[in-house]
């Protein structure tokens, strides 16, 4: 049977970009001089789930790579390698190659394998320094490995090791289809080879059965061969076959020394595990010496019988790997704390390994390990599990991906909505089978109660939508840190408000504004050092990114304490090219300069710099942020720093609406759009040219649209006195539209016209009112684009209307 | 097709049905409508439902045979009176008028659509063998929108290839068409 394996490729991609993200932020969290265990295991984590999922889909550059990768995380993870600041960026750069490997992938393009084999080598580079005998530093020596290193020393000093194996491969190997000729072959690939076949197990040629395994072999090995590299051969056929792998002292095959501190948890024998049977699976494994730690035991009136109250620091020397001693723990893993270290026992040179001769001389250097390298370990070993298969990577997700993870608490609360709105229409069904009118108060009740649940589900189906908008905001940490290196400035970013959630499509389209806005912010915003120092502000620049919710909006600020926005400049430039007059210059208010920012081709950065600069952008943030029917300001105090902010509706699905009459018809304008409503005056309205309009609203003129012209349709009246006027923010200018009566106002659930029919100009969409009939949602800009045009082409309306007016005479004289 | 096979089948199996005579295996299910006098029929695979009228909310500056749209339990639904679309006099709209609603494959894919008809007719089953291409009407009638005409108990009947009369970008106004035509033969 052969299975499809594609049909998992996306769920491999999407959590394959989980992967990567976790493994970005980690890094980032990662403090060279602080290496927590917590953060190394969670990189490494997410390196190893790729690595097998990529193995496993044949996907071998990937897999090549992350294994690579992995080698030194489990390096640095184990205490025996330092971090640096070069070798944090090293992996980045690493998480970057890989998430463009896998975006190749995905989209069954032959990925580019160049930046990956460079970073692979430059990688493979630190790996054999340290091989080579300097006992571990990933470019430069850290505190904290360096006692487990010294431990290493021995095994490391010899580059040029010697491996003594013992592979028995199970009876059935050969039916799985597996040949140990071929591991042999690869063994021996490896390096120098010296083969001797254990024949114990050979029955009588009689006996014999073809089908069967039956030899097994002691092979020793020399070269220059990593551990993994052997058992990478035996991977598929560990669990069937006996395999020993030891660095071979001359003659005696060498125990591995673990230190294993494990504390179960308070409730594990109430969970029917039972420490005392570990521990004598443990002692069955090698030999083992075991502390008991008994700190946490309470006096003996406390004490109950069935809790845990014990520790054991243990050590066993044994010849097994650590995920057999981890076998031993799987099922307690979760709720003990346990750290399982190597104290690297293998000592090469030990030719009088024995077991009694070398403990006093171990267990120090263990216990010494265990301490230094393990130290923030003990709470690692725990945690990982609950966090990889739940929060972590359940919110951890990235954007572009069509699929959405919902936290289970939504779907539990959606079911108990569905639940209550099936007893109120059983309910409601009851009522209506033997009704009567002395009835009518439940029925009412009844119906109160409908609305009731509808509503309550028509939020919670709404919240499924939203996602905290910590997904567009965990890629600035690293940008912000590789553009001020890029730059040469210093600066620290702050996020605060990152569960605030958002519409999952409102948040797809607010990354790419959010990432030109912080850009900004780093470039133009944040001083230079010494600028900073000058004026007498802390060397590190601050950009703080802030979301909340306010009214039914959420709003993102970007803050930073940099130069603030030069008035001056911005009013030269715009000046410049055109935009206001000198003489107009001096009379506007600091919002309307702050603005012109949001031209288009409107920078004035002196020099353009790759990072911005070159005026292509804070329009179309503009731009962007108005589609999401959003708005943006600025405000901003020279010398003390700017601040933007951002308003963005909660969802582009529902939408604030103010139902409009014209005649017989309903429409709706968004709510955001409405400036004011006022009753129009004739008095007010002037003609300007013959053509357009102009309204006085106090002290500005704002042109007049005529709805029931715009959409062809018949008015109450065309008497601007009976009518009312809608003044509307189009572009940033103000326009009044002309229409009969206000209704009521309300949200709106936005349903598209062009699914069934098509777009239509001044339309956004449509809607389902209350009594279900359907209502237009009007399209501001394009109203006024209609206005705009029937003004300019009127006489070329009015020709073709005479033409076709011809047409129809000629016919009917014909 | 199965299904549509099976009730060819079971519509010979019941004796004394109507127009038995047309009922023919592996024939298209059409149904029919009643328009100006005159039978059309469109496959009924393609029909969703059939309601009446209720008003539909007029979209501005839209051709005048698009009536509207309407919500179809949640749905924006077009509709297309396809009196007006084939250049037909317009009647009342009354409780018994029939809406259509439609199905159709576009390029942009399968749209929704409601056509207004005077009356639904029937349910025939037909081979492909039976229809005659429509014959070249000459510049008056566009026969792309026609799959082809059928003759079921001496009636005439017009089966329309609805894909292509609504695929939406230009729902043909016919009248239009062909009232220009007309005025080109004035001319001439």
């Amino acid at each position: 049977m052969s299975i499809d394996l594609s049909q998992f490729h996306q769920v491999f991609f999407e959590e394959s970009f989980e992967g990567l993200e976790v493994m970005e932020s980690s890094l980032m969290e990662l403090d060279p001089n602080a290496v927590d265990g917590e953060i190394i295991n969670s990189i490494f984590r997410a390196a190893h789930s790729i690595k097998g999922g990529s193995a496993t889909f044949g996907f071998d550059v990937v897999a090549d790579f992350t294994h690579v990768l992995e080698t030194l995380l489990d390096e640095i993870r184990d205490g025996k390698r330092g971090i640096t600041q070069d070798g944090i960026d090293l992996f980045l750069r690493a998480v970057d190659c890989l998430r463009e490997l896998l975006s190749q992938l995905q989209q069954g393009d032959e990925p580019e394998t160049e930046v990956a084999q460079e970073l692979k080598q430059a990688f493979e580079a630190i790996l054999r320094d340290s091989d080579g005998g300097s006992g571990g530093d990933a470019g430069a020596a850290a505190g904290p490995a360096e006692p487990a290193s010294a431990s290493e020393q021995s095994d490391a000093a010899a580059a040029e090791t010697r491996w003594h194996v013992y592979f028995r491969p199970g009876t059935d190997t050969l039916r799985t289809g597996n040949d140990p000729m071929r591991m042999l072959r690869e063994l021996a690939a490896l390096g120098d080879i010296a083969l001797a076949p254990v024949v114990d197990a050979l029955p009588s040629f009689s006996a014999l059965e073809p089908e069967c395994c039956y030899l097994a072999w002691e092979i020793s090995l020399s070269g220059a061969i990593e551990k993994e590299q052997i058992e990478e051969i035996f991977e598929w056929v560990a669990d069937e076959s006996e395999i020993r792998i030891s660095a071979q002292a001359p003659a005696a095959a060498a125990a591995h020394r673990w230190s294993i501190a494990f504390r179960p948890g308070a409730d594990m024998l109430r969970t029917g595990n039972e420490p005392v049977r570990m521990l004598r699976e443990l002692a069955d494994l090698g030999e083992l010496r075991v502390e008991v730690q008994a700190q946490q035991l309470p006096a003996f009136a406390q004490l109950e019988p069935e809790r845990a109250y014990l520790g054991w620091q243990m050590t066993l020397v044994t010849e097994v790997e650590k995920s057999r001693i981890e076998e031993v723990f799987e099922w307690v893993v979760d709720e003990s704390e346990l750290s399982i270290t190597a104290a690297q026992g293998t000592a090469a040179e030990g030719t009088a390994a024995e077991p009694a001769a070398r403990e006093p001389a171990a267990a120090p250097q263990a216990v010494k390990a265990v301490e230094a390298a393990a130290a923030p370990k003990p709470a690692a070993k725990p945690k990982p599990k609950p966090k990889a298969a739940g929060g972590g990577e359940a919110n951890k997700k990235p954007v572009e991906t069509s699929s959405i993870r919902v936290g289970i608490d939504k779907v539990d609360n959606l079911i108990n909505m569905v639940g209550e709105l099936v007893i109120t229409q059983s309910m409601l069904g009851q009522l209506g089978n033997d009704f009567e009118i002395g009835r009518l108060p439940n029925l009412l009740e009844g119906l109160t109660q409908l609305e009731h649940n509808t509503r309550e589900l028509q939020e919670s189906v709404m919240r499924i939508r939203m996602l905290p908008i910590s997904f567009a905001f965990s890629r600035f940490p690293r940008m912000v840190r590789d553009l001020s290196r890029r730059l040469n400035k210093k600066m620290d970013i702050a996020l605060s408000g990152e569960q605030t959630e958002l519409d999952k499509t409102v948040m797809e389209k607010i990354g790419d504004p959010l990432v030109h806005l912080v850009r900004n912010a780093v470039d133009h915003g944040i001083e230079l050092p010494e600028e900073r120092i000058a004026s007498g502000k802390p060397e590190e620049g601050r950009i703080m990114l802030n979301a909340y919710h306010q009214g039914g909006n959420v709003v993102i600020e970007i803050v930073d304490d940099g130069r603030g926005l030069n008035r001056e400049r911005i009013l030269s430039k715009a000046v410049d090219k055109g935009l206001i007059s000198e003489r107009d210059a001096g009379s506007l208010a600091d919002e309307q300069v702050y603005d012109m920012i949001f031209h288009p081709g409107f920078s004035t950065a002196k020099e353009v710099s790759d990072v911005s600069g070159r005026g292509v952008g804070m329009d179309v943030v503009k731009r962007n942020i108005l589609a999401l029917n959003g708005s943006v300001e600025i405000s901003s105090k020279a010398g003390e720093g700017s601040k933007i902010t951002i308003r963005l509706p909660l969802t582009l699905a529902i939408l604030d609406g103010q139902l409009v009459r014209v005649g017989s018809h309903t429409y709706i304008f968004p709510l955001v759009s409405i400036i004011e409503s006022l009753q129009c005056k004739s008095s007010l309205v002037n003609q300007v040219a013959g053509g357009c309009d102009v309204f006085q609203l106090r002290n500005e003129y704002v042109p007049i649209i005529r709805l029931y012209d715009v959409f062809s349709i018949e008015p109450d009246s065309r008497n601007l006195d009976d009518s009312l006027m809608v003044v509307v923010e189009c572009d940033g200018e103000k326009v009044g539209v002309v229409i009969d009566d206000l209704l009521a106002q309300q949200q709106v659930v936005i349903k598209s016209l062009e699914q069934n029919y098509q777009k239509v100009e001044g339309i956004s969409g449509a809607t389902i009112l209350g009594d279900g009939t359907v209502a237009l949602i009007l399209d501001i800009p394009g109203i006024v684009k209609i206005a705009g045009v029937r003004h300019h082409d009127d006489n070329r309306v009015s020709s073709l209307a005479q033409s076709h007016s011809e047409l129809m005479m000629a016919s009917a004289s014909a | 097709m199965q299904s549509v096979n099976t009730a060819a089948v079971d519509e010979n199996d019941q004796p004394g049905t109507e127009h038995s005579e047309a009922v023919v295996e592996d024939g298209d299910q059409y149904l029919t409508f009643i328009m100006a006098g005159e039978e059309y029929g469109v496959d009924i695979l393609c029909v969703q439902e059939i309601r009446g009228w209720e008003t539909a909310t007029p979209i501005p500056n839209s051709p005048n045979h698009i009536k509207g749209v309407i919500n179809l339990r949640g749905t924006i639904v077009p509709i297309v009176d396809l009196r007006q679309c084939f250049g037909l006099e317009a009647i009342e709209y009354t409780p018994v008028t029939v809406v259509i609603v439609l199905k159709v494959d576009t390029d942009k894919g399968s749209r929704i659509m409601g056509i207004v008809v005077d009356a639904v007719s029937d349910v025939y089953s037909l081979a492909a063998a039976e229809m005659k291409a429509a014959p070249d009407l000459g510049d008056a009638v566009n026969t792309d929108y026609i799959r082809g005409l059928v003759g079921v108990d001496g009636k005439m009947v017009i089966l329309l290839e609805i894909n292509r009369l609504l695929s939406m970008d230009d729902i043909p106004n016919l009248a239009e068409v062909s009232r220009q035509m007309l005025a080109g033969s004035a001319d001439a």
